[in-house]
């Protein structure tokens, strides 16, 4: 408990050093910390699904394509969520990020292992699908263009109020999943991941419990995507197309799956690498692999496994850790 | 002590301080910054290097003077993404204060990075063939000018000829993306009003290598297959397609046959005739002296990429020179350059009012013959008719062309597809 409690403080205050630091840094940098803070949210909510409940799902991108479509049509045809009815939009979001969550987890909460993985995949690709051919609404290929930000008494057109609307819906979001991971309701979602069978035998309605985990991923992958609309200033297919889900999910891994803050840690290394290094050398590209692969060969939980690595680094350093691993040989 | 050492430091501090002041002033010139967007890794980074080359190779032949003003090229990749393009002309916008920034590889990518351009930064579009950045929405950005070409400017013409050969019923396959659906749709447009029909619209996703869904189900009644590929399906397209024992004659639009592709290219595409702005195989002795200065630089011939690139750094240049090396601000720029004509590699170029270049278009035909002194026989785009001084609404009364829609996959209807 002691732990958690200090985990929580370093949270904490990493989110507070960022709403202090990051307005002072280059108009650039804030623009980078305000697009992986937007996009963290979309990796977090497919941590509840990878990381909780043991469903790797390929289709998460969807989720924040239909909350920045939303977004987008709703701001350029009906001039709709420009002031202070930003704040509907936001809940619109959301909603058609549940809802479209809901309607895909009939079809997809059922499979388990790969065949979910490849269910949300081809759902995931209907939505990009549509994105791409629906022109008269999406505009298709080119996508649409917000032309700007909401203004409501403050001016988010200002890219550090801005910065500090996306970090008050991150760290909200942070907050309430972590409260819902730390509920009876996330315990049961561990434990169907751990062991679904047991978790059937022991009476609970696992489909349900992972249904609606499914749904409030959606939900926060909607949130993302309105924020990731007036982030980015251009909702295009892209967005939705399966590299975006496999970031995501490769962003979630990167951090560490199942520990919430991770996927934010692997958010701010990608972004960080493929935004700001590439400003930088030419070569990025090369050590973003290096790091998936370095990641993946040393960290199998992630960055966020680095103290724990480094805690057995040292206990093996003492020597009735050595006696311990002398026995099995 | 402290007292005394600090007492002696203030004098040397307000030396170093003038010697900064003396030296900035010294160099005196004006400095430009130009940022430049180009895809330089993923499927297009080939393309994204002929860009970079192209301007490059102007900036290192006149060392980075431009008139005096010393110009800072600053690179950055755009990854073939809108999103990414527009988050790296943000930072060169707000962090490196670019006065334009230029490129921009793909049609969506030009109409994301329209908005960001300002009267501090405006945007210089060398590539990005989006038809309604300078047709319908020319209105919405004042900040933008285009070097380049609108996707459908060559297509115009190249209606035209194809009725004059004599085709009657032509099948077209697109990249399924704006980009094709411009080039296609003004190929249509022109084919049809001089008495042609399109009978067949077919659209693979862009990106794909395998042609066998669509190729078989390509109409025989065909006098010509129309084609517009992008990127590596370029090269995948007519192999397959002389592999199924293709016998028609073979359209295809520019990108279809560029040189950042010809050279790789096999026989199978000999006789396929193209049309674009440029051809590297233009037979003037500025091209045939730009083409081997570049392939000794870069080991390879130059393609409409180099060129557009290397033409609009030459362009800003011409500019530079009028205003004594002094940049005149964002929209006198576009201003005094879309009042100045050239005399390019590509041939005569000016502007229209929208800020679209007029220029000739060339029908091009693939040949493999020897040129400007190279001792293999290579394929080569040669012109086989120039259309002089095309605007981007060729034929068209302007003021009709505007009232339709913007070419999509439904624009223009087809009507004669069963």
């Amino acid at each position: 408990m002691q732990s958690q409690w200090a985990k929580i403080l370093a949270v904490v205050a990493a989110v507070l050093a960022l709403a202090v630091v990051v307005p002072f840094t280059s108009s650039f940098v804030i623009l980078l910390v305000t697009r992986a803070l937007a996009f963290s949210i979309l990796v977090m909510s497919l941590d509840i699904l990878l990381g909780f409940t043991g469903l790797a799902s390929l289709g998460q991108a969807a989720y924040l394509g239909i909350g920045a479509y939303v977004t987008a049509v709703l701001a350029t045809k009906y001039q709709f969520g420009l002031g202070y009815d930003f704040w509907l939009v936001v809940l619109f979001g959301i909603l058609a990020g549940a809802v479209l969550a809901a309607f895909f987890g009939l079809f997809a909460v059922r499979a388990t292992g790969v065949y979910f993985l490849m269910i949300t995949l081809a759902l995931g690709q209907c939505v990009w699908g549509l994105a791409y051919r629906w022109n008269s609404l999406t505009g298709g290929d080119n996508g649409i263009n917000l032309s700007a930000r909401p203004k409501f008494g403050i001016d988010l057109s200002h890219d550090v109020t801005f910065f500090y609307l996306v970090l008050g819906f991150f760290a909200l979001s942070l907050l309430a999943m972590y409260v819902m991971v730390r509920s009876p309701f996330g315990a049961s979602l561990l434990g169907i991941r751990e062991r679904e069978l047991r978790m059937r035998i022991l009476g609970y309605n696992t489909w349900l419990h992972k249904y609606i985990a499914f749904v409030i991923a959606g939900a926060f992958g909607g949130l993302a995507g309105v924020l990731w609309a007036h982030t980015a200033g251009i909702v295009s297919p892209e967005n939705v197309v399966l590299t975006t889900s496999v970031d995501a999910l490769l962003m979630a891994v990167l951090g560490g799956a199942g520990t919430l803050v991770g996927g934010v840690i692997g958010c701010f290394i990608v972004f960080g690498m493929r935004e700001y290094l590439s400003t930088l050398v030419p070569w990025w590209q090369y050590v973003l692999g290096a790091v998936y692969v370095l990641t993946i060969l040393y960290l199998p939980m992630g960055m966020m496994g680095i103290p724990e690595r480094i805690r057995q680094g040292r206990a093996s350093g003492r020597p009735n850790a050595k006696k311990l691993a002398v026995v099995p040989s | 002590m402290s007292h005394c050492t600090a007492k002696r430091s203030w004098p040397s501090l307000g030396c170093a301080l003038a010697l900064l002041i003396c030296s900035h002033a010294s160099v005196g010139a004006e400095e430009l910054r130009i940022g430049f967007l180009a895809p330089t890794t993923g499927i297009f980074a080939q393309v994204g290097k002929d860009m970079v080359d192209g301007f490059q190779m102007y900036l290192d032949e006149v060392k980075n003077d431009f008139a005096g003003a010393q110009v800072k090229f600053i690179v950055e990749d755009e990854q073939g993404k809108p999103d990414t393009a527009v988050t790296k002309a943000r930072k060169l916008v707000l962090q490196d204060k670019v006065q334009t920034f230029v490129g921009g590889l793909l049609a969506s990518t030009g109409y994301a990075l329209a908005p960001v351009s300002t009267s501090e930064s405006i945007y210089i579009i060398p590539v990005a063939a989006s038809d309604d950045l300078t047709q319908r929405d020319a209105g919405k950005f004042p900040y933008l000018i285009r070097t380049g070409w609108t996707s459908s400017q060559p297509s115009h013409p190249f209606g035209q000829w194809a009725c004059d050969q004599g085709y009657k019923k032509i099948a077209a396959v697109g990249a399924d993306y704006a980009f094709g659906y411009e080039v296609i749709g003004g190929f249509q447009k022109a084919f049809e009003s001089c008495g042609g029909r399109i009978i067949q619209k077919l659209w693979p996703p862009l990106g794909t290598k395998d042609f066998g869904p669509y190729i078989p189900n390509l109409k025989q009644d065909a006098d010509a297959v129309l084609t517009l590929m992008a990127g590596p399906m370029s090269l995948q397209f007519p192999k397959q397609l002389a592999a199924a024992g293709n016998k028609k004659p073979v359209l295809g639009g520019g990108t279809s046959y560029d040189e950042f592709v010809l050279p790789a290219m096999g026989d199978e595409v000999l006789g396929h005739v193209s049309a674009l702005q440029y051809s590297a195989a233009l037979d003037t002795p500025r091209n045939a002296e730009f083409v081997k200065k570049y392939r000794a630089k870069y080991g390879k011939v130059p393609s409409y990429y180099s060129e557009t690139n290397y033409t609009t750094a030459l362009m800003i240049h011409e500019v530079l020179k009028r205003n004594n090396g002094k940049w005149p601000g964002g929209p006198e720029f576009i201003k005094q350059l879309s009042a100045m004509k050239f005399d390019t590699l590509r041939g005569p170029v000016s502007f229209d009012d929208l800020r679209n270049p007029v220029q000739n278009i060339y029908i091009k035909k693939i040949e493999k013959k020897k040129m400007f002194g190279y001792d293999k026989d290579e394929l080569w785009n040669t012109v086989i008719k120039t259309y002089p001084n095309v605007s981007q609404f060729g034929q068209f009364n302007k003021a009709e062309f505007l009232q339709q829609p913007v070419y999509s996959r439904d624009f223009p209807p087809c009507k004669f597809c069963e």
